[in-house]
């Protein structure tokens, strides 16, 4: 983490091949996010946003173009080596939430930290800490089933936030969500997820949350067409 | 991770216990079927596996298997004994005879007669009396399924008397021997007085029941028996294979039963198959979410093997363990004895099993490692 910048995209291009033709998707990408900083990526669908942010976290290869994630040329890793900064450097948080149903939440949230190696019942010991951070103290024991949406997005956040990511992903986190309730785990994700060393990047389209950004970049089309410091209007 | 897979596998109450449940009926069917099926198959060769002091059977050349006799004539135990190597060669009586009881019980019956002076041709085990009451005059001893069916229960009393086909024999004791492929009871008496109860032809002896002498090869004099009789000499092994062979052959057992197994076999890969495809799929977005994390695909596999590891060896359990009380259970009932549940059976049964699990889970494990990560960033 010796870099200044947190994630730095050079010339991102993507194809998607169907048949005989190709569909370029992304025209050239050049992006760049700070350590500290919560960047939302947004645009009208079909613009490209969720293909950046799969080329960005190296769970897709672009075309052309580069990707650096505090330093590291995510493009230069093999594919193991990719899985495995994914799983000590990466967050995500899903639109779904995609905890899974037999777990409890303590336990979701410690599943990058099995995935690491550690025991189940010493990961949901940590993740508990998180959790009860976020408010959700009186819930670590609840299976998904047994919580609201925003419950279990926060749960989602633990599980992003537990083994201390330099970059946390965020796709459509308050979609499937009411207002008051986007906005409380908009409040979660602030204040548990940004920190100088981490960066967080949220793909919505949700404008109600717009103001928990510090940047707003917007894409049409597979182009950047804006990028903008919204002078931190949430703090 | 291995905590996760099993906790993900027992959450879906459902389509564990459906998993179980294909593997156990696939178990019990194909571990149930093949040990009847190997049980009526050595029921064939019973009478040859219950004569345990003679090395070589010697019959006429045309005889197929053990139920089908065709008699020789008294010169021919004279010739056997004649030949080389032979220790002792006696008379053996094999025919089939109706038991009527005080009470009007008919009973088809399977008699067997044996050497007057050494009693050679008896099964191996007594229940009640001695072998040497054969002596006596008129004696029979029956088996336990010729008791019970005549005189059903009833406890054993020596001294009963019967007329088999309309002469008189009385009952002196009871043996065990192994139940033939027909269900007839079996009933020992000496050789001559098999004779004297049993209408026939002008050749009356069944088989040549011979005892190598010490250090000769049996099949070698097997060989020489027939050079120098002309007849056929079999060791007791190659018998009773001729007879389970017959059977294998000439009957439809083998086609029915082998139905059965592989019905088994293919519905317990067919409940288990979809199942375990459709537990995969359902869990497909919770798979990709564990992709995008950073579980290898080396981790999923082995989630996905230890889940169908786990119900198969649970299924297996209970299937086999339904299968072993099943014999336990029918061991007392007379026309069921002699079944049992071999090792081989439960060997073959698991590998079956093990088949069963590979075909159910080599689809879904194709589907885990091929899926897309991103497939979590659709909604």
């Amino acid at each position: 983490m010796t870099s200044s910048i947190a994630v730095s995209t050079r010339g991102i291009v993507k194809d998607f091949r169907t048949g005989d033709s190709t569909a370029r998707v992304l025209h050239g990408i050049d992006i760049d996010l700070n350590p500290g900083e919560l960047t939302m990526l947004v645009g009208p669908s079909g613009c490209g946003k969720t293909t950046l942010l799969s080329i960005i976290t190296g769970i897709l290869t672009p075309t052309a173009g580069s990707v650096s994630i505090f330093g590291t040329d995510i493009g230069a890793l093999s594919d193991s080596k990719k899985v495995a900064f994914r799983r000590h450097r990466l967050g995500f948080i899903f639109q779904q939430y995609n905890l899974l149903p037999a777990l409890t939440a303590a336990e979701n949230a410690s599943l990058p930290l099995v995935a690491a190696g550690s025991p189940l019942q010493a990961a949901a010991r940590a993740a508990a800490a998180i959790l009860e951070r976020i408010g959700m103290g009186a819930h670590l024991d609840k299976t998904p089933a047994q919580l609201s949406g925003g419950q279990q997005q926060r749960v989602a956040i633990a599980r992003a936030m537990v083994h201390g990511p330099c970059l946390v992903v965020c796709d459509e986190p308050t979609a499937a969500l009411d207002a008051q309730t986007g906005l409380a785990v908009m409040d979660s994700l602030r204040e548990i997820a940004l920190d100088t060393g981490r960066a967080v990047l949220v793909v919505t389209h949700d404008t109600r949350i717009f103001n928990y950004a510090d940047r707003i970049v917007t894409m049409n089309d597979g182009h950047i067409e804006s990028d903008q410091p919204t002078g931190g209007i949430y703090r | 991770m291995n905590e996760i897979a099993l906790r993900m596998l027992w959450g879906d109450r459902a389509k564990y216990l459906g998993l179980v449940f294909g593997i156990t009926f696939a178990t019990l069917l194909m571990s149930q079927q093949v040990s009847i099926f190997i049980g009526l198959m050595a029921r064939t060769a019973s009478t040859i596996v219950d004569v345990r002091e003679a090395d070589l059977w010697v019959m006429d050349p045309q005889v197929q298997y053990i139920d089908e006799v065709k008699a020789l004539p008294d010169k021919q135990l004279t010739r056997v004994r004649g030949v080389p190597g032979v220790e002792w060669a006696v008379p053996f009586f094999k025919g089939l005879g109706v038991v009527r009881a005080p009470g009007g019980v008919m009973q088809q019956v399977i008699i067997h007669g044996v050497d007057d002076a050494t009693l050679v041709g008896r099964p191996p085990k007594m229940i009640h009396g001695r072998w040497e009451d054969l002596r006596q005059p008129n004696a029979m001893i029956v088996d336990r399924a010729g008791w019970e069916f005549t005189w059903p229960g009833e406890p054993f009393e020596a001294g009963r008397v019967v007329e088999i086909n309309d002469r008189r024999v009385v009952i002196v004791g009871l043996a065990e021997a192994s139940p033939p492929f027909v269900t007839f009871p079996v009933v020992f008496t000496r050789y001559t007085e098999a004779l004297r109860i049993s209408p026939g032809e002008r050749n009356r002896m069944s088989f040549v029941l011979v005892r190598t002498a010490g250090g000769e090869d049996a099949k070698v004099l097997a060989r020489r028996i027939a050079d120098r009789t002309g007849l056929q000499a079999l060791t007791g092994r190659e018998f009773e294979w001729r007879a389970i062979n017959h059977y294998l052959r000439r009957t439809g057992i083998p086609i029915n039963f082998g139905i059965t197994v592989v019905l088994g076999f293919i519905v317990g890969a067919a409940v288990a198959g979809q199942t375990f495809y459709l537990f995969v799929v359902e869990n497909l977005r919770q798979f990709g979410a564990l992709k995008a994390i950073g579980v290898t695909n080396l981790q999923l596999l082995g989630m996905v093997l230890l889940q169908a590891m786990l119900v198969g060896f649970i299924g297996f359990s209970i299937g086999i363990g339904l299968c072993a009380l099943f014999f336990a259970l029918t061991s007392d009932m007379t026309h069921l004895r002699g079944f049992v549940l071999h090792w081989q059976v439960v060997a073959a049964t698991a590998a079956a099993v093990l088949l069963i699990l590979a075909l159910s889970s080599l689809a879904s494990l194709r589907k885990v490692v091929i899926l897309d990560p991103a497939i979590v960033f659709r909604s």
